[in-house]
């Protein structure tokens, strides 16, 4: 391991088994299926950590139970649990969620990104930066942060 | 026009389609829209491009004339006109602010001003077009002195703001220069009447009942005494200041806070504009678009401002600015996420009859 990780040794966890989403047979193919939990679960559970080669799901920085949906109100709310209280990456990892579920939701979504209570050091100033649009739109017209999001990305449209 | 007595409705006139990324700014251009010349309203965007467009006297509807472009290599956050309509200021997240001069209608590039270390934010003209203000990521707000043959120096680089601004307002009669910021405040800034020496006056925060969020935006009534200003914190603040006492130069008169405004607003309120004859506007990140006006009932505790009308799904996404006209005919445009812009005007309700 390299030392200058922020957390070296990162306690991995078992992927949880893919859902299928309903039982065919007994389904309207034509009804509007609202968006759910698991949906937006699985549109996150497969971005790579931007330090390790695990995902989020295999690091729970996400799980599917801290996902607020409201469908009826175009509604969600993410909250992302650092690995480490002081994780500097915890800016990066929030910019891969907002950025992951604008390009997967529909637009007329509304979405709030924020870390646990109490899992970071610097909690308010995260949150608070996470939810500026325009931050986080001055962030996306930096090549540097788009290639690294890319990156993070990239496995969890597969 | 009566508040009181009946019930009003934003009626959308037209949706101007033309950017293909979100719409962040509006300017109605001065002078345009009164005794015979046409309305003409810019629009800037993450497109990179600022819009001009001009209503036909002939059938009303809005046209794009023209499209400023291949100047700005990133998002163009804000514009604004000089008084005089003569000249275009548009602030850029690529760091400069560019001024492009209206000759018979065709918009040709003047100069770019450059000097603030990443995004400007905003940008604002004086009310004798004399100085010219910008603000942005790096903390600092400039003043920069308007020079004849278009030629602009920066007299005074502004420090006191803990984090980003994102918004400088002049005031609409006096040279003072207002500020908000992510750090919460809304700085207030006098010259020593030189010109070059620039301090602020005044910090409105949480401790004067300020905002206790991000300070998006601010605006003055058109007797300048009054400032509405909205933030993050869900809230939008009226403030007030005896400005005769300031301008028969006996003395600053600090701003203080009038009223707050809670509870209409669940999401950022990125916008407010105060309109002539006193309609406060409101564009918010819950895709509507509120109006307020002053209320009589309650004078006795001083002045309280009533919600006159929400307008719910007013876009499809985010309002970033709402923009009231000085036209004849007042009109309302708003900017959104969704790329458009539309034109609103306020009515009473058709079909009621006026008491």
């Amino acid at each position: 391991m390299v030392s200058s990780l922020i957390n070296a040794n990162p306690v991995v966890y078992e992927k949880k088994e893919r859902r299928t989403r309903s039982a065919p047979g007994d389904v309207d193919e034509y009804a509007v299926e609202p968006i759910d939990q698991l949906e937006i679960f699985d549109h996150i559970r497969d971005i790579k950590d931007p330090e390790h080669p695990y995902t989020l799901e295999e690091l729970k920085v996400v799980t599917e139970d801290a996902i607020e949906v409201d469908d009826k109100h175009s509604y969600v709310r993410v909250t992302f649990m650092p690995t480490v209280e002081h994780c500097s990456m915890a800016t990066v990892i929030g910019l891969c969620l907002r950025v992951k579920l604008m390009r997967s939701l529909p637009p007329r979504y509304k979405v709030d990104i924020r870390v646990a209570p109490g899992t970071h050091a610097t909690e308010a100033a995260v949150n608070k930066q996470l939810n500026d649009k325009e931050r986080v739109a001055a962030a996306l017209e930096n090549p540097n942060i788009v290639d690294m999001v890319d990156e993070c990305l990239a496995a969890s449209y597969e | 026009m009566n508040f009181a007595d009946e019930n009003f409705e934003l009626r959308e006139i037209q949706r101007l389609d033309g950017h293909t990324d979100r719409v962040w700014g509006l300017a109605w251009k001065p002078a345009t829209g009164v005794e015979g010349v046409p309305a003409v309203l810019a629009s800037c965007s993450g497109d990179k491009t600022v819009r001009i467009w001009q209503q036909s006297s002939v059938s009303g509807s809005f046209q794009c004339k023209a499209v400023l472009e291949e100047k700005h290599n990133r998002t163009v956050r804000s514009c604004a006109w000089s008084p005089s309509g003569k000249l275009l200021a548009t602030a850029s997240f690529d760091g400069t602010t560019a001024i492009w001069e209206d000759i018979g209608g065709d918009y040709s590039f003047v100069c770019t001003l450059e000097g603030h270390e990443n995004e400007v934010k905003s940008v604002s003209w004086n009310a004798s077009g004399s100085l010219l203000a910008t603000c942005g990521r790096d903390k600092s707000v400039w003043i920069w002195d308007v020079l004849p043959q278009n030629y602009f120096d920066c007299v005074s680089v502004l420090q006191g703001h803990t984090q980003d601004v994102k918004m400088v307002k002049w005031h609409p009669s006096m040279d003072i220069l207002f500020s908000c910021s992510y750090d919460n405040t809304i700085k207030v800034w006098a010259g020593d009447g030189d010109g070059d020496d620039w301090y602020c006056v005044q910090t409105l925060d949480e401790s004067n009942s300020g905002h206790t969020s991000t300070v998006w935006a601010l605006s003055f009534n058109a007797s300048g005494d009054k400032m509405v200003s909205c933030s993050d914190d869900l809230t939008i603040k009226i403030w007030d200041s005896d400005i005769t006492r300031t301008q028969s130069g006996e003395g600053y008169a600090p701003w203080t806070h009038l009223c707050t405004l809670s509870g209409y607003h669940d999401r950022t309120i990125f916008s407010v504009h105060w309109s002539r004859d006193g309609i406060i506007s409101s564009g918010a990140a819950d895709d509507a678009i509120r109006l307020f006006v002053e209320s009589e009932d309650g004078l006795v505790d001083g002045p309280t401002y009533k919600l006159l009308l929400k307008k719910e799904k007013a876009h499809e996404m985010d309002i970033n600015a709402v923009q009231w006209s000085s036209t004849e005919n007042r009109l309302l445009a708003s900017a959104s996420d969704d790329g458009t812009v539309k034109i609103w005007d306020v009515g009473p309700k058709t079909g009621q009859k006026k008491v």
